[in-house]
């Protein structure tokens, strides 16, 4: 490993938390940001083909070492580590909504859920999870929501792009029966409804 | 350690989702339903499990059926007092009587339930979406990172159950252990705060004024301190002295309340 790929090794060993590649360049004077780069993918490489029980992962738009899954059970059974507690289907549910339709308010959210949000809605802002991004400029000007860094934190993302493409998933939005229209035209009564 | 395919919800974020998943529902004797209120997540959760148990379309739900069993569930799983439930069912029994409404032949006609299957189609959308995050949430927890610390689940401490016997078992167990052990006995010394009130009264009755160390006494212990500091708080609540520091860290001054003559 040469020094720069040292030296960015000892900075995501010290950080705790996802640290991108603008920050990373600033640890070197000398170094441009394709260098931080180059020694990023050499520091990955490392790991991934010397035999390590940790491993560089891309997350919520920075980089961060972490210890591989296979060793989690080992790690959680000396209880050295310890996993976050679950979300329940309301957030996870609730989290779905925001991560596709953000920034949206919470009379969106309840309207596809069928049920009451603001409990939830607290509850995730406590966790950090989603922030208020701004205001509607409609009645009432209510709370528009979106997702936090942290949300792609939790969900291992390096961002928001790597959420399943909802054209990907099983239920894609299908026409109804009695008029049956295009695929594309189900994405814009979506789209139009949002 | 929990393998993501241990646990209903996550197996459904493995694979692709037909109305496959959902809470688990036990039918009993009778043919009711025992589910907890949990185990839905709102109306349209219901309404979706209901056409999963049938294996009906959503697309062209029957409605007249549909609606019926909405709200034989919502009876049966005592949802009829959430409010979110019981619009859902009044819009069911509102499509219900659209449904029955006589319509010529070749008229044009707008399907009533079209904006329900919308609906559905969308929040089972959302739905799955959710299984799939739950599946990523999973699988990032099986990595750590250093100088990670996640905040600890916030869990009851489990109940103690236990009697002074098995109590007292555990204490010999624990000493019988240690080669030389040191046993204190304690002793309970209640601190004499009458007795001091007495003696300061005393001590007001003679001096206009007195110091800190004079209301202590000479070789004071503990409990008389605490007892004679208690007893002149008390005393001065009550009016019969004041209380007085001239300076930062000076000894405190006692003085007798002049209202009050001397005796």
């Amino acid at each position: 490993m040469n020094p720069l790929c040292q030296l960015l090794e000892a900075a995501l060993f010290a950080a705790a938390r996802p640290v991108t590649a603008e920050e990373l360049v600033t640890l070197d004077p000398d170094a441009s940001l394709d260098d931080v780069r180059a020694a990023l993918e050499q520091l990955r490489e490392h790991y991934d083909f010397d035999g390590h029980g940790v491993e560089m992962i891309e997350l919520a738009g920075g980089y961060q070492i972490l210890s591989r899954p296979a060793f989690a059970a080992a790690i959680e059974r000396a209880q050295l580590n310890t996993r976050q507690p679950r979300l329940t289907a309301a957030m996870l549910e609730t989290l779905a909504v925001i991560a596709y339709r953000q920034p949206v308010g919470r009379a969106e959210i309840e309207e596809i859920r069928g049920v009451s949000a603001s409990g939830v809605l607290r509850a995730l802002q406590e966790r950090g999870l989603i922030e208020v991004t701004g205001r509607s400029e409609g009645l009432g000007r209510p709370l528009l929501y979106g997702t936090t860094p942290l949300f792609l934190e939790l969900l291992g993302l390096a961002d928001l792009a790597n959420l399943p493409k909802t054209e990907e998933l099983s239920i894609a939005l299908q026409p109804p029966k009695p008029e049956p229209i295009g695929p594309d035209d189900a994405a814009a009564y979506v789209a139009a409804d949002a | 350690m929990t393998s993501p395919a241990a646990t209903p919800s996550l197996s459904n974020a493995l694979g692709p989702v037909v109305l496959s998943a959902g809470p688990p529902i036990e039918s009993r004797a009778g043919g009711g339903f025992v589910v907890e209120l949990e185990a839905f997540s709102g109306p349209l959760d219901l309404l979706l499990h209901l056409l999963r148990e049938e294996q009906l379309e959503i697309a062209d739900i029957p409605i007249a059926r549909i609606a019926d069993q909405f709200l034989g569930a919502i009876h049966e799983l005592g949802l009829n007092q959430a409010a979110d439930y019981l619009e859902m069912a009044s819009r069911l029994v509102r499509l219900k009587a659209q449904m029955l409404l006589p319509r010529a032949d070749g008229e044009a006609w707008e399907d009533p339930r079209a904006e329900l299957v919308r609906r559905l189609l969308e929040y089972q959308q959302i739905k799955e979406i959710s299984y799939w995050m739950a599946g990523a949430v999973e699988r990032r927890a099986l990595r750590f990172a250093r100088g990670y610390l996640p905040e600890p689940p916030e869990l009851p401490p489990p109940p103690l159950t236990l009697d002074l016997l098995e109590l007292l078992t555990a204490v010999e167990r624990v000493v019988s252990g240690i080669l030389h052990p040191v046993l204190h006995s304690v002793v309970a010394r209640p601190l004499d705060v009458e007795g001091a009130t007495r003696r300061l009264q005393a001590l007001l009755d003679e001096q206009d004024e007195f110091s800190w160390s004079e209301a202590l006494g000479p070789h004071p212990t503990i409990s008389d301190v605490l007892s004679v500091l208690l007893a002149l708080l008390e005393l001065a609540r009550r009016g019969r002295c004041s209380l007085t520091q001239p300076a930062a860290f000076s000894p405190l001054v006692i003085r007798r309340e002049s209202s009050l003559p001397a005796a």
